[in-house]
């Protein structure tokens, strides 16, 4: 990235290394640079250094190499306390000795806030989160939901410009998280925060983010917008990680006008975008989304190649129907429809033809 | 949106949601009904009685052993801290004369209660029960053991007089069948049975044994009334020796008492009686009456004065009666420094407290104990909760270290370390920091003993406060750190207050086990470091004032129960944790 572009960041981290035990890297030249207002998602699986990006950042792990910039100035050498960044924990973290609003009270207590400021704060905090009678209740007499809005309160009554969130809405079951995802992102966009939210749920950070970054073995692999990040995957463990994905192996054949001629395994012909083959002869992954592959001849383009498929499976799901077929010796192969009046129900057993643009086939590494 | 964002307002299965319903369930008061109508409670608790047996033979054998080798002997001990049957046990006739003293003034008791007494301490010299009651009463009252012990020895003195004055007039007088024939029912003629079993039951509780074997012998009584004493002494006689020498009355000659009984009686009315008696012996007995003059005059208070001329003091027969009640709150009383004197409890003599100053050390000793031990072990603790599980689990093996070393050898190790010739001493003086003429004196005192117990209970509590920190995330530290909070308010305001349970557990063990400490004060305490353990043991195995040792543990006891009490009301039960 261009140093330009790192000087009006917020956030950056500067090919930032960290390693645990001297022999690995956990993390591996991570640079990133966020502008203020963001809402950036740390989204990998376990193991991936997300966390430990987001425990560097606040202050509990230190760099191995490189540097972090907050507003523009180096923040390696400041202890956290001084760092005046938010932080929800995973498991809340709420003090279980103190009530609500104490805990809410407390880092106004260790900024030296007057009593009635401090009382001020802590009410609109509370309000803001809807729990403005809960003052009173210690943290155990609340459910997880309450909780969460608890520590949620807490990490923005002291205004920090900058809020961490480590898998905050993981202990939660799937109603009131999808519920509380919404809830997070309106009060940053009402507060104007930046923030940092480490997840490893997929549709969490596609609903919330201005931007996701995905993590694997250390390195960023996507940093893009959750539409460009579903739709245009750069690389196969992107393609596979976010949402459905259909992939078959595969050699390229030709190269030209922005389109490849993929010969898969079984040695059927397809096109694909190619995104990161260069040259004819190379192995290749391809990847088709579920929801992108097309059956009805008529809505597919003219020439384009099609594949033939036999229906092993129809699943009704509800709002779409999601069909299994066996293509080119595949038999993992998923397509999904949305169930509208006029959509066809696949029989088991049948034989289809299907196909898809080319543009939504991408050929990526193997 | 802002509707559905309102926890109130958000419907569905939410856990806000299932806690409110919880709660409006409980709301419906009423009892509820199983599906056969009864009330649900009563069937679940049949349906549980069944599990609830199980479970309580599962720890039967536990609770039986607890039961015998536990509560058993601490409901001994109460109540042996106030027992004291054996003064009216072993000289019963003499409780029963005293009653009518009221032994406030100079006065000596009456004649009646030297005489119960010369026959009561007869009977308990020569059941060997004397010295027993008098080592008791001699916890009351310095000296009384050696009264009852010098007084056992010469009692027979009186009646021997008796018997050669009136073997000089008749031999048959010293004839057991002529004895047994005067003093016995005989075929014919009422028998004084009360009188034998007055005797009997008197004779069973002062030796403790059951005494229901045959005695073969009846006392009369007609002899009964006419002489009252000698018949009971006659009586007495008789049972101890069938029951307890194994003797056959009839040919045994009695014992002295029963001579002075005689003589006491002939002088007291007796002669009269005896005029118009005509059975067994009444030629002897007139004979005697006849040569009154010739037989020693009774009088009981002189014969106690002479066997010991303390029997004219006061004060001896004033502790006999305060501790004639078979229950006595002495032991108790003296284990608080304090007296029954006649007028109420009073403070016993300066030169005699020692109990509530030992009670006052003990207490203080033990607070410094488990103080120390926090101020050591929390940072211990500390760093075992904060270590990776492999590193913390050998620096757990060096606290538990201790455990698997016999006591006897680290008390000793710290008398090598301690004395004044010792290691610490040696690197002091090496060091230059003390002169080698004024070596530090640190065993054998206070000091000695705090460091000894300290280091022994100090695993207590390092435990418990290991197992509590272990559950404490360092997630709180962090999000208190990140709250802004320096490391040491994010120690002070959470860390250390979640803490506080495990310092809780810890303290108790550590208290309760220092109060009652034993082994370590006796070794390394001299003087002025030992605990009221040790005085309580003291008192078991040295001085046998087994009541004044129950007192003592039962004050240990209370105030264990009460300090727990208080720390319930203050810090609450609930707060302790032992992980």
């Amino acid at each position: 990235m261009a140093d330009t572009a790192q000087d009006d960041a917020f956030v950056a981290f500067e090919r930032v290394q960290k390693s645990y035990d001297g022999e690995t890297l956990v993390v591996k030249d991570l640079n990133l640079s966020m502008p203020r207002g963001e809402f950036l998602t740390m989204l990998g699986p376990s193991g991936s250094g997300k966390t430990t990006c987001l425990m560097m950042l606040a202050g509990f792990e230190t760099a191995t190499h490189g540097e972090i910039k907050l507003d523009g100035k180096p923040i390696n050498n400041i202890p956290p306390h001084k760092r005046g960044i938010g932080m929800v924990f995973q498991n809340y973290a709420l003090f279980p000795h103190m009530t609500v609003a104490e805990n809410l009270s407390f880092p106004l207590e260790v900024r030296k806030m007057g009593k009635s400021e401090r009382e001020k704060k802590v009410k609109r905090a509370l309000e803001m989160v809807q729990m403005g009678d809960f003052g009173g209740r210690r943290p155990a007499q609340l459910s997880g939901g309450q909780q969460q809005r608890i520590a949620l309160a807490r990490a923005l009554v002291f205004e920090a410009e900058l809020v961490l969130m480590d898998e905050p809405l993981g202990a939660l079951d799937k109603q009131l998280r999808e519920h509380m995802q919404f809830e997070i992102k309106r009060i940053a966009d009402d507060l104007g925060i930046t923030v940092v939210y480490v997840t490893h749920d997929q549709t969490e950070a596609l609903t919330m983010s201005d931007r996701v970054a995905v993590f694997d073995d250390g390195r960023i692999q996507q940093l893009a917008p959750p539409d460009v990040l579903y739709e245009s995957p750069e690389n196969s463990f992107v393609a596979q990680f976010i949402g459905e994905n259909n992939t078959m192996m595969g050699t390229v054949k030709e190269l030209n006008n922005g389109l490849a001629l993929v010969q898969l395994d079984g040695g059927e012909l397809i096109d694909c975008k190619p995104v990161n083959v260069s040259k004819p002869g190379e192995r290749t992954r391809v990847s088709i989304r579920p929801e992108r592959v097309e059956f009805n001849p008529e809505r597919l383009q003219e020439g384009a190649h099609t594949l033939k498929a036999e229906v092993l499976e129809f699943i009704y799901m509800g709002d779409i129907f999601r069909t299994r077929l066996k293509v080119a010796g595949n038999d993992e192969f998923i397509i999904k429809t949305r169930n509208a009046p006029d959509q066809v129900r696949l029989e088991p057993g049948s034989q289809i033809e299907i196909g898809w643009l080319p543009d939504d086939c991408r050929a990526l590494d193997a | 949106m802002t509707d559905a964002t309102d926890p109130d307002k958000f419907t569905g299965a939410t856990p806000d949601n299932a806690l409110r319903n919880s709660d409006r369930a409980e709301e419906q008061a009423g009892p509820v009904l199983a599906a056969d109508g009864t009330p649900l409670k009563r069937s679940l608790s049949r349906a549980l009685r069944r599990q609830k047996l199980r479970a309580l033979g599962l720890i039967a054998p536990l609770l039986i052993f607890v039961l015998v080798t536990f509560i058993a002997p601490i409901a001994d001990m109460l109540f042996r801290s106030v027992e004291n049957q054996i003064v009216s046990n072993t000289i019963p006739n003499t409780v029963q004369a005293l009653t009518e003293w009221e032994g406030t003034g100079d006065d000596l008791p009456p004649q009646s209660a030297y005489e119960a007494m010369y026959f009561d301490l007869f009977l308990a010299a020569e059941a060997k029960q004397h010295t027993r009651l008098g080592s008791r009463l001699n916890y009351e009252q310095a000296g009384i053991s050696s009264l009852f012990r010098t007084t056992g020895r010469s009692l027979d003195d009186i009646g021997d007089d008796v018997q050669d004055v009136l073997e000089d007039m008749d031999e048959s007088w010293g004839e057991g069948p002529f004895w047994y024939d005067m003093m016995w029912v005989g075929n014919s003629g009422e028998a004084a049975r009360d009188l034998f079993d007055t005797k009997r039951s008197q004779l069973a509780r002062m030796t403790g044994e059951s005494l229901s074997g045959d005695v073969n012998f009846m006392p009369s009584a007609q002899m009964a009334e006419m002489l009252p004493l000698t018949t009971q002494a006659y009586t007495s006689w008789a049972i101890f020796a069938a029951l307890v020498d194994g003797d056959t009355v009839k040919e045994e000659e009695p014992w002295e008492a029963v001579f002075t009984a005689l003589a006491y009686d002939l002088q007291n009315g007796g002669a009269e009686r005896v005029a118009a008696y005509d059975g067994a012996g009444a030629a002897q007995l007139q004979q005697a009456v006849e040569n009154l003059d010739q037989i020693p005059q009774i009088d009981f208070q002189a014969i106690m004065a002479e066997a010991d001329e303390d029997w004219n003091n006061v004060a001896n027969w004033r502790t006999i009666k305060l501790y004639s009640p078979d229950y006595t709150p002495g032991y108790f009383l003296n284990a608080v420094d304090m007296q029954d004197g006649l007028d109420g409890f009073e403070a016993r003599p300066e030169n005699q407290q020692i109990y509530m100053m030992l009670f006052k050390r003990t207490l203080f000793m033990s607070l410094m104990i488990t103080g120390s031990c926090i101020l050591l072990g929390y940072p211990v603790a500390w760093i075992l909760a904060n270590l990776p599980m492999r590193t913390a689990n050998i620096l757990m093996i060096l606290v538990l270290l201790p455990f698997w070393t016999s006591l006897l050898v680290r008390t000793s190790a710290w008398k090598v370390m301690l004395q004044q010739q010792g290691v610490i001493n040696d690197v002091l003086v090496w060091l230059g920091l003390v002169a080698d003429n004024d070596r530090l004196i640190m065993i054998n005192n206070q000091f000695g003993t705090i460091v000894a117990m300290t280091h022994i209970l100090l695993p207590f509590m390092i435990l418990p406060l290991y197992s509590v920190m272990q559950t404490i995330p360092p997630s709180y530290l962090r999000a208190a750190k990140s709250l802004g909070a320096t490391n040491w308010t994010a120690f002070w305001r959470v860390y250390f207050p979640q803490s506080v349970p495990g310092i809780g557990a810890g303290s108790i063990l550590v208290f309760i086990l220092a109060i009652g400490y034993y082994i370590t004060p006796e070794i390394v305490g001299g003087t002025t470091g030992t605990f009221i353990s040790n005085r309580i043991a003291y008192h078991i195995s040295s001085s046998l004032n087994w009541g004044l040792a129950a007192a003592l543990g039962s004050i240990l006891l209370a105030v264990v129960l009460i300090l727990y009490w208080a720390y319930d009301k203050i810090v609450g039960i609930d707060n302790v944790k032992l992980g």
